[in-house]
């Protein structure tokens, strides 16, 4: 013991009268959750008054990876606006891109070959089920466990891989073209897409059997961060967070795209809305996605994988080389010298997260007058305040987390 | 399963001059209405019982230099889950009084699509409890999006349009 201590240890407490005493009152606690976090998955910040570990309000701050999208658009020939549009949902690209193809078809009038459009759908499944991997492995590790997102993301890169083949990219894929596809599904990619169907439902159920039923994640996101579908539609929430609340609302299926029609499919739905419905909702989807894909690769239809636009599709290479219209067409392409037709047109995709929706209006030029993107995460984001109210930080990380926020979306 | 004839007779039934500029751009209902009265035509849509056009899938602005007296347009597109019909309405505002109603006593969604249209083309809508800057910094003195402001700098030489022939 030192001499301080001693002397501390022989000072006698006076006997404060109660009347004396400090009053404690309640105070805040101003906490900011990012921008910069580990757990919120992205840049975007929460400031949240905190009475203790419960959270009582929250303001958000995003905005911090804003790239000013719709402003490049309306400079850029069409073809070119695809590169923009993968770096928004980053965790599924290709239904990006290849919303953004449907869209000016149905503004040029190109009419896709069936060959195409169930290509289009095998790319669209696969980068759904990536999203929703990502999603659910994650929500893993924010209740600690790291065990699944390991597991799974082995079977994402598989899906990657895939990309790869189709594509050349893997994660900002610039996948397809205005018209069709860049190329042909070629017989690894066949094989490889075989194998992805054969190998990872296995790993899926492992990963369901490890966490649907388990004591530990299910008291951690079990009714945390309810949503009544009310409140959801009025949110304007889309996509599994919807479909969780109880709403079957699925774009793939009320404004049929991409020949989505030929393919037998269900849409889960939840009951509360609460973290674990979306994860279950994740979960049936990913089983759903599957199957829609293994009837895709059973019915994939003979035909060109690119529709007979010369003014929009690039011409083979070798014509180029020898055909005075193909090598017109490929410089007029590729300096962007085409014109749009007129118009205005909103076209809704389903994707990882929702409701993508492309609003374009066209004046006749080559570049858009004006391109608004209807980004699911952007839209919905804005009730996290209200869902996490009144939770512990430790919920509010898996809510946010279950939510499936993407920063690239959010921001554009 | 209704049609945009329908909805269009009915529409003009109820607010006769206010909505106007009826048009089906692959075939989706659109039509002009007044400032004043898009908040009755929101809600009427929303609380019609077999319209049920409740849903707001988005708001976002749109800027028209030339057009005099009517430079500034609120797009907003709502769509009924029910009958799967999708409806767009358009406001369009003088570029010296852009004021327009918050619908966010209607949606709450509302309450970010607004404010990044406020954030892009200086759109007020009167009556938002937080209409503030949302992707843009706060300091940021002008609206990126208005169609003055080129995305290029426009010293440059080697982007100017005529030497490609445009």
């Amino acid at each position: 013991m030192t001499t301080e201590e001693i002397e501390l240890s022989n000072v006698n407490v006076p006997v404060v009268p109660e009347s004396e005493k400090v009053q404690y009152v309640n105070e805040l606690t101003t906490l900011n959750l990012g921008p910069t976090h580990p757990a919120t998955h992205g840049i975007f910040q929460n400031i949240l008054q905190m009475d203790g570990e419960i959270i009582v309000s929250g303001e958000q701050t995003i905005g911090y990876i804003h790239r000013a999208f719709e402003k490049i658009a309306e400079r850029r020939p069409f073809y070119q606006i695809t590169t923009l549009t993968d770096r928004m949902n980053y965790c599924s690209s290709p239904i990006n891109n290849i919303g953004w193809h449907i869209t000016v078809e149905k503004l040029l009038g190109v009419t896709v070959p069936k060959r195409a459009q169930y290509i289009r759908v095998i790319m669209m499944e696969l980068a759904r089920i990536s999203d929703h991997l990502i999603c659910n492995g994650i929500l893993g590790v924010d209740t600690g466990a790291f065990t699944g997102f390991l597991y799974l993301f082995e079977q994402r890169e598989a899906i990657y891989e895939i990309y790869e083949e189709v594509c050349g990219a893997r994660l900002t894929t610039n996948m397809g073209r205005i018209g069709g596809m860049e190329r042909d599904l070629s017989p690894t990619a066949i094989r490889k897409i075989r194998k992805f169907l054969k190998e990872f439902p296995p790993v899926m159920k492992e990963f369901e059997a490890l966490f649907n039923r388990n004591r530990i994640f299910m008291d951690r996101i079990v009714d945390v961060g309810s949503i009544t579908a009310e409140r959801a539609l009025s949110y304007g929430f889309t996509g599994p967070n919807l479909r969780a609340a109880g709403v079957d609302y699925d774009v793939r299926v009320m404004n049929p795209y991409s020949s989505y029609e030929d393919f037998e499919f269900d849409i889960p739905v939840g009951e509360n809305g609460d973290t674990y419905d979306r994860f279950m909702v994740r979960n049936e989807e990913i089983w759903q996605s599957l199957r829609i894909i293994q009837q895709a690769m059973d019915k994939l239809p003979d035909g060109p994988y690119y529709a007979d636009a010369p003014e929009y599709y690039l011409p083979p290479k070798q014509e180029v080389y020898k055909n005075m219209e193909a090598l017109i067409y490929h410089f007029k392409i590729v300096m962007g010298e085409i014109d749009a037709p007129a118009g205005e047109i909103y076209q809704a995709v389903e994707g990882g997260n929702g409701e993508l929706g492309f609003y374009l209006i066209s004046d006749g030029g080559r570049a858009p007058y004006r391109l608004h993107f209807r980004r699911p995460c952007f839209i919905y984001y804005q009730a996290f305040p209200e869902m996490s109210k009144g939770t512990t930080i430790s919920d509010a990380i898996v809510i946010m987390s279950s939510l499936n926020v993407i920063a690239g979306e959010l921001d554009a | 399963m209704l049609t945009n004839q329908e909805v269009a007779q009915d529409l003009i039934r109820q607010f006769g001059s206010a909505v106007s500029e009826f048009d089906d751009p692959f075939d989706l209902l659109t039509l002009t209405t007044t400032r004043e009265q898009i908040l009755p035509v929101l809600r009427y849509l929303r609380d019609h019982a077999t319209y049920r056009i409740s849903f707001l899938t988005d708001i976002t602005g749109v800027h028209f230099p030339d057009e005099l007296g009517r430079e500034f347009c609120v797009v907003y597109h709502v769509h009924s889950l029910t009958q799967n019909f999708r409806i767009r309405l358009k406001v369009f505002l003088s570029a010296d009084d852009l004021h327009v109603p918050s619908a966010f006593p209607l949606y709450a969604s509302a309450n970010w699509m607004e404010r990044e249209t406020y954030d892009f083309f200086g759109i007020l809508f009167d009556g938002h409890p937080d209409l503030r800057r949302i992707l843009n910094m706060d300091e940021m003195d002008y609206f990126p999006m208005r169609k003055q402001y080129a995305l290029e700098d426009d010293t440059r030489k080697d982007k100017i349009d005529e030497l490609f022939g445009r």
